[in-house]
């Protein structure tokens, strides 16, 4: 070819780079994942500022009020709310953030997969969705429990399972619209194949959908998670989440509201981060959004 | 007698942040027509919305409309509905979606003689039906009582004229009236319009961006530009001599069915003398650039251009004006005539002796038809292509052109699957596709590439340029790191700066991202290119470049094209060859000057009279063939001859002969040294 050659774009960064470069741009991101980053910290970290561990019985204070020796104050019988809480924050961060995680992820495969290849793949994947969609999910986990009473992994898969089924529906419908628009025809017949389309032009157009999704899982999840808690069969005592701990807590919500209040707003300020981080990671993915082009 | 007085009117968009019209005044009398041309956002539309008091919330309209003497700017809606329809109507681009679905075209025809008139309900559809046959709407009695959507484009587009004149407006405000529709039907409808000017005595604004439109029925034009007017004056005038170098500009970036640029020199003979651009884009709105907009874009723009913007000043004494510092008396010389480049890649010039890149001979697709929703029961079959046979050889332009519904782009979209189709044989570089293995096809598809219609619709929003183009070369085994290093040379490629690689194609203006998608199809350096309305969804300056590099990059890299367009005047401009589709069926085929020299078959010789030439004095002499009636339904075309139904020829002949007409469906023959068509009675022979 007769072509004049042109330096390539010199410093032209990879797209996950561009990516990554958006998100820090955005001050609801960076304020989002400085605000997750703390409070993994204080979860994980912060049992050992306090002297009393969660399973630690203080017979001296019960239903103390928060004081310099209990921070989050005592429980009735006389253990250390702050301990506690940050016990049950360590779980609720895990399986919220994992079965929102599995159960998004879940939905975009299944939807994809579905979606752009049609046919039996899509018949098959469809039956099997609105198989699950059909089953009461709050019994099936209440009876297989007991069955997993120490390995709350087990408890995070079960969760994720039950709550893929109506995103996997919507993105299939959208994957069969966009699989009809120009570009996706246009990449085919460049000789993209489909996993690649799937990956590179279904997905990121799939991108809202799928964060607002997933931020609202976590929440859901960590709920789901204090619901089955509560009739006993979520995370089971002495060990606690969140969730057992607003479960308790409300009862004596208006006399003692320290047991309550601490759990209930740690668990606002988790899903408000995560709502950040969502808010962040979809502006980025969206070149129409603001800040898209440098 | 002035009907219409406008005043430095100002439209601003989006609560006064986008200015789209900056004081544009003009003046139309009793009976006349003014053009008002230019490209998309330069504030056409917002005036003739302005004009008729529709503006959309958040836009504000200052300045003066004075219909027949009345302020109109100021009214209230409620006053503003009493003068639309009665004294000022609107003939909007799509009929469609201005005529309500739910209701007979009839009775919304009625509905606004009884709102403006006070007539009773029977005398307002007796009226109806009149002004139905006033448009030339055969059976208009039957035709009151069908709805928006069992009536063609162009029987829906008279509809919405004969609701225009049916309370004898002073003004007739027609936005784009014809550039929803086909070539053909667009010559009925512009002749419908002149003959309700003659018919009403309205005087008409005519908004178009087809400077051939314009020069067939407008006696005045404004040229307008980044929301002012640049350039007005009688029609003749102003195509002949125009002063200002975007209307220069305008008028050579045109292509034309003859192929002769404008203010050429007499000794410039060459067959397809190469069309003259306009560098660069419209300005956005809202972000223009200071002093004369044009400046950026202006071969002759001096330093005092840039300093502040010029004001309509009159030249001349029969009201020609021109915003323009210079004083351009000869407009030939004023744009660089491009000089295409030689061909790099050598070809034989006997076509026998090249190398075919492309065979289809007996290529079908139907699409079932089906009614009911669960209980699906095949009804009928869409016969889109119906047996088509051609051949492409290297360094050659085949023009797929026709009507919608012809079958063209389904023909494209079949040969680009690489599959075996319904029946017949496609063949590329020699390999039969039916007999393609998977790993074969992909690697076939290194050699025939695409452009679709719309660059923003085929380019995914949310990749940069720079993976848009590397993506061709990884999908083909390409290392990361080497396909971004041919990313520049691309851009280079198509006459874009590497700059652009890390913008994304929301961000890029409508000429830039069709020349990506140009880069996009050379990535792999194909040797075939399906070009599917490739500048059709562009502006008339930037279709011009596109069009050159298109022309260059065939020479230079010695590909084929096929160009699947339903502008004839582009073919003209590009193609070697032409293929003449109706109804799922090739009706002529061969060489361009031939063909259009000649057209044999009589659907080939309606569609070439029905373009209408940028130049006034011939447009208004130039007289189109009609063609009767609609286009059949695919789905059930005419026994014997498909196009007999509309076909002049067949009309005019003695019984006997036209029988055969009735009975047989026309084999292609040979009327030329390369020329095909599917007649019983070709031109060049019947006597």
């Amino acid at each position: 070819m007769t072509t004049t050659f042109r330096e390539p774009p010199v410093g032209m960064p990879s797209r996950g780079a561009d990516l990554a470069r958006r998100v820090l741009a955005d001050r609801r991101a960076v304020l989002g994942l400085a605000l997750l980053g703390a409070l993994f910290l204080l979860a994980f970290a912060g049992p050992h500022l306090a002297k009393w561990h969660w399973t630690d019985t203080d017979f001296a204070a019960m239903r103390e009020p928060p004081s310099a020796g209990h921070w989050f104050g005592t429980t009735q019988s006389g253990r250390d709310v702050y301990a506690l809480t940050l016990r049950g924050m360590q779980k609720s961060l895990l399986i919220g953030i994992c079965a929102a995680v599995l159960s998004t992820g879940l939905a975009a495969l299944v939807g994809t997969v579905a979606g752009y290849a049609g046919g039996w793949a899509d018949r098959a994947l469809m039956w099997g969705t609105d198989l699950l969609l059909v089953l009461p999910a709050f019994l099936v986990v209440a009876v297989l429990s007991p069955a997993f009473r120490a390995a709350w992994p087990l408890l995070v898969l079960l969760l994720a399972a039950f709550m893929w089924m109506v995103t996997a529906r919507m993105v299939r419908q959208m994957t069969i619209s966009l699989k009809r628009r120009e570009f996706v025809l246009a990449a085919r017949y460049l000789g993209v194949g489909p996993a690649r389309i799937v990956v590179r032009h279904i997905l990121p157009h799939l991108g809202s959908l799928l964060i607002i999704d997933g931020t609202l899982n976590v929440s859901v999840a960590i709920i789901a998670e204090s619901g089955l808690s509560y009739f006993g069969f979520g995370v089971q005592p002495p060990d606690s989440s969140l969730g057992t701990l607003i479960a308790e807590g409300t009862g004596a919500a208006t006399t003692f509201p320290w047991l309550f209040g601490f759990a209930a707003g740690l668990l606002v300020l988790i899903v408000l981060a995560v709502n950040l981080v969502g808010d962040g990671l979809r502006d980025a993915l969206d070149p129409a959004a603001k800040g898209g082009d440098r | 007698m002035t009907v219409l007085e406008v005043r430095d009117l100002r439209v601003t968009f989006r609560n006064g942040t986008v200015p789209a019209v900056r004081g544009i005044s003009l003046a139309v009398g009793r009976g006349e027509v003014l053009g008002i041309v230019g490209e998309s956002g330069c504030g056409k539309s917002a005036t003739a919305l302005a004009l008729t008091g529709l503006l959309p919330p958040g836009a504000r309209a200052t300045g003066s409309v004075r219909l027949r003497g009345r302020e109109l700017i100021g009214l209230t809606d409620a006053e503003l509905a009493r003068v639309r329809g009665r004294d000022i109507a609107m003939v909007f681009q799509d009929p469609m979606s201005a005529l309500t679905p739910v209701r007979p075209v009839g009775d919304q025809i009625a509905e606004t003689v009884q709102i403006h008139q006070g007539a009773g309900r029977t005398a307002a559809r007796a009226r109806a039906v009149e002004l139905l046959d006033l448009v030339g709407v055969p059976d208009p009695a039957r035709r009151a009582r069908a709805y928006p959507h069992e009536l063609s484009g162009g029987m829906r587009q008279r509809v919405m004229i004969a609701m225009a004149v049916a309370n004898d407006p002073a003004v007739i405000v027609a936005d784009e009236p014809t550039t929803a529709l086909d070539g053909t039907v667009q010559a009925r409808v512009l002749r419908v319009l002149r003959a309700a000017r003659d018919a009403t005595g309205a005087a008409i604004v005519l908004i178009t961006h087809d400077l051939g439109v314009a020069a067939g029925l407008a006696d005045r034009v404004m040229v307008m530009y980044a929301g002012r007017a640049v350039e007005t004056g009688p029609v003749d005038e102003v195509y002949a001599r125009p002063r200002m170098p975007y209307t220069i500009g305008l008028l050579q970036s045109v292509p034309r069915l003859d192929g002769r640029p404008p203010f050429a020199p007499a000794e410039d003979t060459a067959d397809r003398p190469r069309l003259v651009p306009i560098e660069g884009h419209p300005p956005v709105p809202g972000r223009l650039p200071g002093g004369c907009p044009f400046a950026p874009r202006c071969p002759v723009a001096e330093p005092r251009c840039r300093e502040a913007e010029p004001d309509l000043r009159p030249v001349g004494a029969d009201g020609r004006a021109v915003a323009c510092v210079r004083d351009i008396r000869d407009p030939a010389g004023v744009y660089p005539r491009p000089v295409p480049p030689p061909p790099a890649v050598p070809v034989p010039s006997d076509r026998r002796w090249r190398r075919p890149v492309l065979e289809v001979s007996g290529l079908t697709r139907h699409h079932p038809l089906y009614t009911g929703g669960r209980l699906r029961r095949r009804t009928g079959t869409v016969r889109a292509v119906d047996g088509i046979e051609f051949d492409i050889r290297e360094g050659e332009t085949l023009g797929l052109v026709g009507e919608s519904g012809g079958g063209k782009t389904t023909a494209l979209m079949e040969i680009l699957r690489l599959r075996a189709p319904q029946a017949g044989r496609i063949a590329v570089l020699g390999q039969d596709t039916a007999t393609l293995t998977a790993a074969r096809r992909k690697a076939l598809r290194r050699d025939v590439q695409v452009v679709f219609q719309d660059p923003l619709a085929s380019l995914d929003p949310r990749m940069r340029v720079a993976d848009i183009l590397a993506e061709p070369l990884t999908a083909h085994g390409a290392r990361r790191r080497a396909a971004a290093g041919r990313v520049g040379e691309l851009l280079a490629l198509v006459g874009l700066g590497a700059e652009l690689a890390g913008r994304y194609p929301g961000n890029l203006s409508g000429g830039q991202r069709q020349r990506v998608a140009i880069a996009r199809a050379l990535a792999t350096e194909p040797r075939l290119v399906l070009l599917d309305e490739p500048v059709s969804a562009l502006d008339v300056s930037v279709q011009a470049g596109v069009l050159n590099l298109l022309e260059d990059l065939k020479a230079r890299l010695g590909l084929a094209y096929l160009l699947v367009a339903h502008d004839l005047a582009v073919v003209r401009h590009v193609a070697d060859r032409v293929a003449v589709m109706y109804l799922g069926r090739i009706v002529e085929l061969g060489e361009v000057p031939q063909v259009y020299h000649r057209p044999a078959h009589p659907y080939t010789r309606a569609l070439l009279s029905a373009v209408p030439v940028p130049d006034p004095p011939r447009e208004r002499r130039r007289r189109s063939v009609a063609l009767p009636g609609d286009r059949p339904d695919p789905a059930d075309p005419p026994a014997g001859c498909r196009f007999r139904t509309r076909c002049p020829r067949h009309a005019a002949l003695d019984p006997v002969r036209a029988r055969r007409c009735l009975q047989v469906d026309p084999e292609p023959v040979r009327v030329g040294d390369d020329q095909l068509t599917a007649c019983h009675y070709p031109e060049a022979m019947t006597p």
